[in-house]
């Protein structure tokens, strides 16, 4: 089976300083690819390059080839914005619009172009289910969100991104500023949600990554030292430093 | 000195400073609230100048005033937020037309407000004005709207408060947490999208403050007005856009000066300041509320 999406050769810069060097991936359909690395490794700019958010930051220059079912994402007739649509985001920071929850949750849809009450109320109720948070917030959708926990707003950005039906979801460390059972529930919403999107997930918890990731992708200083089956990974590193790594011996 | 007096001189020094700031401001609002209150009535407030301006109430005053400053508002806030939009979300941090055009904005803040009121005379009435007569009625000696009039005047204003509103709405932009607009872009909006979502109404209340500071401004100028539409005494009110109309500012000048008796014009000329930096006052008020409140909001 050919990748959902995939990387050849590629290099990131911010300005004159490499950020990414030279990184050959293939994130798998329908599974967690988790990547890994201490902070500073490249793991965040690799996640920001497969949905082209790097565009936005000034002199950020990408190198090399990101591919989204076999065709270029940087490739000169694409237009950045209908990637982004294929490829969704959450944040490490849950960023809910100072909205009511219902209009979180709309909005990529609104933007789409979407009008229709009913298929818009439908499309929501549908995008809080997937997210394991309908339940909480069925009768409140008219309030703010930010009236919800950091659990809750983290869950409705899920939500909101899933609402536009994206086919791959990138998370940037989502569960990192949650408390344990907060961080639980995103983690068996995530197990949950591989069965219909293609995720790739940043994180810097390595039982975070074994918990839920099918592949593993160990960065360090911006070079991919190692990418394989969680488990392999896991138990059985080739490489040195992913072994030091995982074992705690840096990082 | 010892380390202990030396600081005793300064706060002394600082502290004569402060009490002479306080007192000058409180014996110019004490002065002008002690005489002008008693002119204050409802008649003062609605009626038409009568006796050369000396009695009756100035009415078309704060009419002519509130008129130009809506005019103006309406010029300057699109023009204003534009270009806001422009330099903070379009322009790169890099772009050489940017600092170009925000060192032209800090140079147009320090203009003398006279200079504005002579290019207002001369671009929009005698060019802009003069233009469009040449080309629809074609006859120089009775002009249409080559002359002075409400809508140059406001257009003349826009200009001068245009600064203001350029820099607070990007102050208001710069406050918009980028968080939000990466969650719109994030989600496959367009830039525009985001801007006009997202960015500007979270940046709505920082806005506003620019409005009223900018409108507080233009309410007080009387120099810009002068040769673009200002007029001594209109026995109407501007019901059109190229009517002239009376103005507080202008009012207090022409009391002040222009009165064939200056003593007896006096109370309705204190009645008449009274009013008008009661207008900017509560502006001004309205603006720091507003700021503070927002800032409070954001650190929320």
């Amino acid at each position: 089976m050919p990748a959902k999406m995939a990387t050849r050769g590629l290099s990131v810069w911010y300005g004159s300083k490499r950020a990414i060097q030279d990184v050959t991936l293939d994130v798998e359909e329908n599974a967690v690819t988790a990547l890994i690395g201490p902070s500073g490794c490249g793991k965040s700019t690799f996640l920001r390059t497969l949905n082209r958010m790097n565009d936005l930051v000034e002199g950020c220059r990408v190198e090399g080839v990101v591919t989204l079912d076999g065709e270029d994402v940087y490739g000169r007739d694409v237009d950045a914005v209908a990637v982004r649509r294929r490829v969704g985001m959450v944040f490490q920071k849950s960023n809910p619009f100072p909205r009511s929850i219902f209009e979180n949750v709309a909005f990529g849809l609104r933007i789409a172009g979407m009008r229709d009450r009913q298929t818009l109320a439908a499309r929501v109720e549908e995008s809080l289910r997937d997210a394991a948070l309908w339940d909480e917030v069925k009768d409140r959708l008219g309030d703010s969100a930010l009236a919800l926990s950091g659990g809750q707003q983290q869950r409705l950005c899920i939500a909101r991104a899933l609402a536009v039906r994206p086919e791959v979801v990138l998370m940037d460390e989502p569960a990192s500023a949650l408390d344990p059972i907060a961080t639980a529930r995103i983690e068996e919403l995530i197990r949950e949600l591989k069965r219909r999107y293609t995720i790739v997930i940043v994180t810097h918890s390595m039982q975070q990554a074994a918990r839920v990731s099918d592949f593993t992708a160990f960065f360090y200083m911006g070079e991919l030292v190692e990418y394989g089956p969680t488990e392999r990974i896991f138990t059985r590193p080739i490489q040195k430093r992913t072994e030091e790594y995982i074992t705690g011996r840096f990082g | 000195m010892t380390r202990t007096a030396r600081d005793r001189a300064l706060a002394a020094a600082t502290g004569l400073c402060v009490a002479l700031v306080l007192g000058m401001l409180l014996v110019v609002v004490g002065e002008i609230v002690r005489h002008g209150w008693p002119q204050l009535s409802w008649a003062f407030l609605t009626d038409q100048p009568t006796a050369d301006m000396t009695g009756g109430g100035i009415f078309p005053a704060i009419y002519g005033t509130v008129a130009l400053t809506l005019l103006m508002t309406v010029a300057v806030v699109p023009m204003g937020v534009a270009t806001a939009v422009w330099l903070h979300e379009y322009a790169g941090r890099s772009s050489r037309l940017a600092a170009v055009v925000r060192a032209a904005v800090h140079n147009l803040a320090g203009v003398p407000s006279i200079v504005f009121g002579l290019f207002g005379l001369g671009f929009f009435v005698l060019f802009l004005g003069g233009s469009i007569d040449d080309l629809v009625y074609g006859d120089p000696t009775r002009p249409v709207w080559g002359k002075p009039g409400v809508l140059w005047a406001a257009l003349t204003l826009a200009v001068l408060t245009l600064p203001v509103v350029i820099v607070t709405t990007e102050e208001a932009l710069r406050a918009v947490p980028r968080d939000l607009r990466e969650a719109a872009l994030g989600l496959g909006a367009t830039r525009l999208q985001t801007v006009v979502r997202v960015v500007l109404p979270n940046a709505r209340a920082g806005i506003l403050t620019g409005l009223i500071l900018a409108v507080s401004r233009g309410a007080g100028e009387v120099a810009p007005i002068l040769f673009t539409g200002a007029a001594n005494f209109l026995p109407y009110l501007p019901s059109d856009l190229r009517d002239m109309f009376m103005h507080l500012g202008y009012h207090v000048f022409v009391l002040a000066t222009q009165s064939p008796n200056v003593e007896a014009a006096r109370p309705a000329l204190y009645g008449t300041v009274l009013v008008l930096l009661v207008l900017t006052l509560s502006l001004n008020v309205a603006a720091v509320w507003l700021r503070s409140r927002y800032r409070a909001a954001l650190r929320s």
